[in-house]
């Protein structure tokens, strides 16, 4: 503290306990796995504890939707075709915050969405997460399957203060990378970080014929059109969130580049496609996180 | 998955494939470690290894009573990379330090091989839609993500029946070797193996836990006799 010679004792103490706060948080990547953060630190919203959710006939939809995203081929087989789950990305059956939890999504719709330039409503939210990431079917509207989702995500939601903005919603959006992502360095992040669980073919893993390290990238994963193909939202579910367990532990730029190493990969079609890869580049992927009709190692991506 | 071969054929076709196995046994099993590995397992090496037969049992299905784990099913890769823990002192164990260092590195694989083949009944199923109050069942299934702490099942796969060949099953395991894996992995005397994940893991887990999801995965004796 010397040279700064008006600073109480007291003030240099809080002054050393920032500066230590910052040196701990500088040091990132602290490679420790011990250090890592993995819960849902951000977020003061709780949604309500399982052995509260109501046994009544509204609690057997409530049931149904926690059901469907747990297992949701088994629940919702028609509307499904890639071998995903809901809780494959919203960790802890849609509860953790900085997963994409239902509690915050719940609470932000109607909203309108420049992704279909119209207001949406929750349930064709929903309908969009069939339609994209688990490249199927939307259900229709008023089907059972979609009721039983909102069922629970509302019950989930119950207290959180609709029409503000709420911590834990979506991913924490990650700073821009220093340098611009990579796939060579991405792919040497998969090799460490990624593929002892999903593969070094990116294919995941199955057991006794139920998905339990889901696919990233072929024609079992997310397609086109899904929100986790566009590289600025893969790095920031990375970062929070990958490896499981382990979130926090990459760099900045290690989920940047690890992202955009796994969004090269080719994928089911935008369900929107229209006349060609770079028409539909042009009307819903015009942006430098789509790597949709880029062409990556000679492959244009999006030609199939 | 691997379909296990349960029963052998009747006498004459077992004569018959006899002879065929001979012949090409020596491309084969050899090549595999099959025949050396057996021979292992229910030998020993000759070598300061004794028979891995004696405490893993005949089928390699362990003994649960004294907590040797079940090795049958086991996937090769994590048989041998353990070994290979046993043998430089990483996995502290008194009983299998000596035994892994008097077996080579091709016997470690062998080994490794040979139980790997050997069939083990599937698990008996799990509910895996319990409530919070089964804690050993929850923790499992669901696992305590305010803590950060993944769902066994999220690795181990449904059933805790093992996922590929780095994740083994829990299924089949007693409460006991359970029970005293997690408390080393915690207490550092077993490494945390690939990304310090079960050092983590066994880290956000209280005695109380321990006990709980190690009785409730020891409890899937998977139809042992």
């Amino acid at each position: 503290m010397t040279g700064i010679p008006m600073f109480t004792s007291r003030m240099g103490a809080i002054a050393c306990l920032a500066l230590g706060a910052f040196a701990a948080g500088a040091a990132q990547p602290a490679k420790s796995p011990d250090d890592a953060e993995g819960g849902s630190s951000s977020a003061a919203f709780k949604p309500p504890p399982e052995s509260a959710m109501p046994t009544d006939e509204f609690g057997k939809s409530v049931k149904l939707g926690e059901q469907i995203f747990l297992h949701t081929k088994e629940y919702a087989g028609k509307y499904v075709g890639n071998s995903l789950d809901c809780v494959n990305c919203h960790l802890d059956a849609g509860r953790k915050a900085d997963a994409s939890p239902l509690w915050a999504a719940y609470i932000s719709y109607p909203a309108y969405r420049s992704k279909n330039k119209h207001v949406n409503s929750y349930a064709e939210r929903l309908q969009g997460c069939f339609r994209f990431s688990m490249n199927g079917e939307a259900p229709p509207l008023g089907d059972k399957v979609l009721l039983a989702l909102e069922s629970y995500s509302y019950w989930l939601a119950k207290g959180a203060p609709v029409g503000e903005k709420i911590a834990g919603r979506g991913y924490p959006a990650l700073p821009k990378p220093a340098e611009a992502p990579d796939y060579g360095r991405g792919s040497k992040v998969y090799a460490q970080h990624c593929a002892l669980c999903h593969g070094a073919d990116g294919q995941g893993q199955q057991s006794a014929g139920k998905t339990v390290f889901p696919p990233l990238w072929g024609a079992q994963s997310f397609n086109w059109g899904a929100g986790m193909h566009d590289i600025k939202n893969a790095s920031a579910f990375i970062k929070a969130n990958m490896p499981l367990g382990l979130g926090g532990t990459l760099t900045d730029q290690e989920a940047w580049d690890v992202a955009m190493f796994m969004d090269s990969h080719e994928r089911p079609q935008d369900p929107r496609f229209k006349d060609s890869v770079a028409a539909t580049r042009k009307a819903h992927h015009d942006s430098p996180t789509s790597m949709y009709g880029k062409t990556v190692n000679g492959h244009l991506l999006g030609a199939q | 998955m691997r379909i296990k071969r349960r029963s052998l054929p009747s006498r004459p076709l077992r004569a018959a494939a006899l002879c065929i196995a001979l012949t090409a046994a020596a491309a084969t099993s050899q090549a595999q470690g099959g025949g050396q590995g057996s021979t292992i397992a229910m030998q020993g090496n000759g070598k300061g290894a004794t028979a891995c037969a004696s405490c893993h049992g005949a089928h390699g299905e362990g003994n649960p009573a004294a907590g040797f784990p079940r090795l049958a099913g086991v996937s090769a890769p994590y048989i041998e990379s353990q070994l290979a823990l046993f043998a430089d002192g990483q996995r502290q164990n008194p009983v299998m330090q000596p035994i892994a260092k008097a077996l080579s590195e091709a016997e470690r694989t062998a080994v490794g091989h040979y139980f790997s083949d050997l069939p083990f009944p599937p698990p008996a199923a799990k509910d895996e839609s319990p409530t919070p109050a089964q804690t050993g069942a929850w923790l499992a299934a669901r696992g305590r993500w305010a803590d950060g702490l993944p769902a066994c099942v999220q690795c181990h796969g449904p059933g805790g029946a093992g996922v590929g060949s780095a994740f083994p099953p829990l299924a089949g395991q007693s409460a006991a070797y359970i029970a005293a894996q997690l408390h080393a992995f915690k207490s550092g005397a077993r490494p945390g193996g690939p990304m310090n994940l079960m050092k983590v893991v066994a880290s956000k887990l209280s005695d109380t836990d321990i006990s709980a999801v190690a009785d409730y995965y020891g409890s899937t004796d998977g139809g042992r006799k």
